[in-house]
């Protein structure tokens, strides 16, 4: 005792010091990880062009300069396309994503044990899956086009939906559904007026949401044979015609800010 | 009593006058019924023109779906022997590519989320980081890539920039929101005790901001790791280019395998941060 008071007074430190040795060693480890993943990427880099590179990213920011503007009149069909990938690929995915989720929602679901995981596994596969590579698999079986794109942001958005609509559906107040139910209401009815109701603001939330995320994602569907704009940002690159490519890119980004703007204003007169 | 579905504040005596309505209907989400109607107009009015712009070629179609049963067929007995090597080495290569862009990501996005938060950064550091975040979060990760691979050349060098270029946009805005909702007489106690600035940040505000900045930093890892499957579509590194391959040569056994790689990788992962982002919080 007379010793501890005799020694210089403790400095206050945020972590004892087994906390202190076990943060340390896990920054050991994180670095470690982080060196043995760069130098694994490093090696299969060609350091050469990485030197070159500001004068490359030069060299092409010149070429892009000026967009060439007349090139528009070729891009409203496609921009109609990508509009319509999303929009009706969304609507597709509305249809399908609602029943998955009162499927997997605990408090709607017919049965815990056997609906629910397989609700859960569709769910996942669904949205582990980029729309990307949804289309790539779609062009390969149905062919290229438009009808590709629309599934396969249809697809891709299921999961999404459902999930978001599931924990909706999991958050209702019990009370309404019990009041509902206590008038002698059918298991439809109860779905119809007890809780639907009640997620109606999420639903529609959710659907505008995703509606924007797929504005966004349809744009670059066409880089794989899948229908919208992106076919002609396609064949711009491959002939290596950087004006056309700036002026896709502005399309891109000004409809990527209106959906941004309309979803946002929707889910603001909302919530 | 009922209450009438359209004017639900209507007077007790107009009530009371008519005489009570026979069936009740809930009460519709859109209130104006001109916007209501309007809407739904327009929406069958845009469905007509969008269906009728559509060109389907049913032929083809109609040809794809015997391709499309041994899709499901090939998921159902996936191959992943064949091809191991090239699944093995694209798998890994994913990996490591998610790694260590998240970590660049995560390192480059929390001074610029400090940057973003109003509360802490003057406007002129604000309206830079802000722009920043918008320009990142403006394009498509494949977009970003496709510049990316004409910069710096094929590989996963490419990959790795694009993706942690996506995590700036995403980590600093939610960190920032973060930042900028913190308990502020907290901060404030720190700072009565004289401490200078870098210790005001590290125990003011870091420790309110740590547990949401690591389940921020998981949920992005899961996100480049799929995102990492697709930017070698485009010949930024990854398992795409191994999946572009397999779908071109219509190798569905094989390119279901990768797939359900995929699907495992994630799962697993949402697993385990939701574990450790529980033991955080």
């Amino acid at each position: 005792m007379a010793e501890a008071l005799s020694s210089t007074p403790k400095v206050w430190q945020h972590r004892n010091r087994n906390q202190q040795l076990l943060s340390w060693f896990l920054w050991l480890v994180g670095t470690a990880i982080f060196m043995y993943c760069w130098q694994i990427v490093s090696a299969s880099t060609t350091w050469f062009f990485v030197w070159d590179a500001p004068r490359i990213a030069a060299d092409i920011g010149s070429r892009m300069m000026p967009p060439r503007w007349s090139y528009i009149n070729e891009l409203w069909e496609p921009l109609w396309d990508t509009l319509n990938i999303a929009t009706i690929g969304t609507m597709m995915a509305i249809v399908m994503a609602v029943p998955v989720a009162f499927l997997a929602a605990r408090n709607t679901t017919p049965s815990t044990k056997f609906v629910r995981p397989i609700a859960l596994l569709i769910i996942v596969s669904s949205r582990s899956i980029n729309s990307l590579i949804w289309s790539l698999l779609l062009v390969s079986i149905i062919g290229p086009g438009v009808v590709a794109g629309i599934v396969a942001i249809s697809l891709r958005s299921i999961g999404f939906v459902a999930k978001l609509l599931y924990e909706a559906i999991e958050e209702i107040d019990k009370n309404q559904v019990e009041a509902i139910s206590a008038t002698g209401a059918n298991g439809l009815q109860i779905l119809a007026y007890g809780i639907f109701p009640q997620i109606l603001p999420a639903f529609a939330g959710i659907s505008v949401f995703r509606w924007d995320i797929n504005i966004r994602e349809s744009t670059v569907l066409g880089l794989v044979g899948a229908g919208g704009i992106g076919l002609q940002l396609n064949a711009s690159l491959n002939v290596l015609a950087w004006p056309q490519v700036t002026l896709i890119l502005i399309l891109i980004l000004l409809a990527v800010i209106f959906s941004e703007l309309i979803s946002a204003k929707i889910r603001h007169a909302i919530i | 009593m009922s209450i009438e579905p359209t004017s639900p504040n209507s007077g007790v005596s107009e009530l009371q006058s008519a005489a009570l309505p026979e069936s009740w209907s809930p009460p519709p989400l859109i209130k104006n019924p001109l916007l209501r109607w309007g809407l739904l107009l327009g929406l069958v009015l845009y469905l007509y023109l969008s269906v009728g712009s559509l060109e389907v070629n049913w032929n083809r179609i109609y040809e794809g779906l015997d391709r499309g049963a041994k899709f499901v067929y090939g998921f159902m007995n996936p191959n992943f022997a064949e091809r191991w090597t090239d699944i093995s080495e694209g798998m890994i290569e994913s990996l490591v590519m998610t790694v260590t862009s998240t970590a660049i990501g995560i390192a480059i996005s929390i001074p610029i989320g400090f940057g973003a938060a109003s509360n802490l950064a003057p406007l002129p550091v604000y309206l830079f980081c802000r722009g920043i975040i918008a320009l990142s979060r403006s394009f498509q990760e494949i977009i970003v890539a496709i510049l990316f691979v004409a910069i710096f050349g094929f590989g996963p060098l490419a990959g790795v920039l694009t993706l942690s270029f996506a995590t700036i946009g995403f980590l600093s805005k939610l960190l920032a929101e973060d930042i900028e909702s913190i308990d502020k007489s907290q901060a404030e106690a720190v700072k009565a005790t004289g401490s200078p600035w870098w210790q005001w940040i590290n125990f003011g505000i870091q420790p309110q901001i740590m547990p949401r900045l690591i389940g921020l930093s998981l949920y992005r890892l899961d996100i480049n790791f799929r995102e990492s499957a697709v930017v070698g579509l485009v010949g930024a590194g990854g398992i795409g280019a191994t999946l572009n391959t397999a779908f071109d040569r219509y190798e569905y056994d094989t390119a279901a395998a990768i797939l359900i790689l995929i699907i495992g990788i994630v799962m697993l992962s949402e697993y385990i941060s939701g574990y450790i982002r529980a033991g955080v919080q």
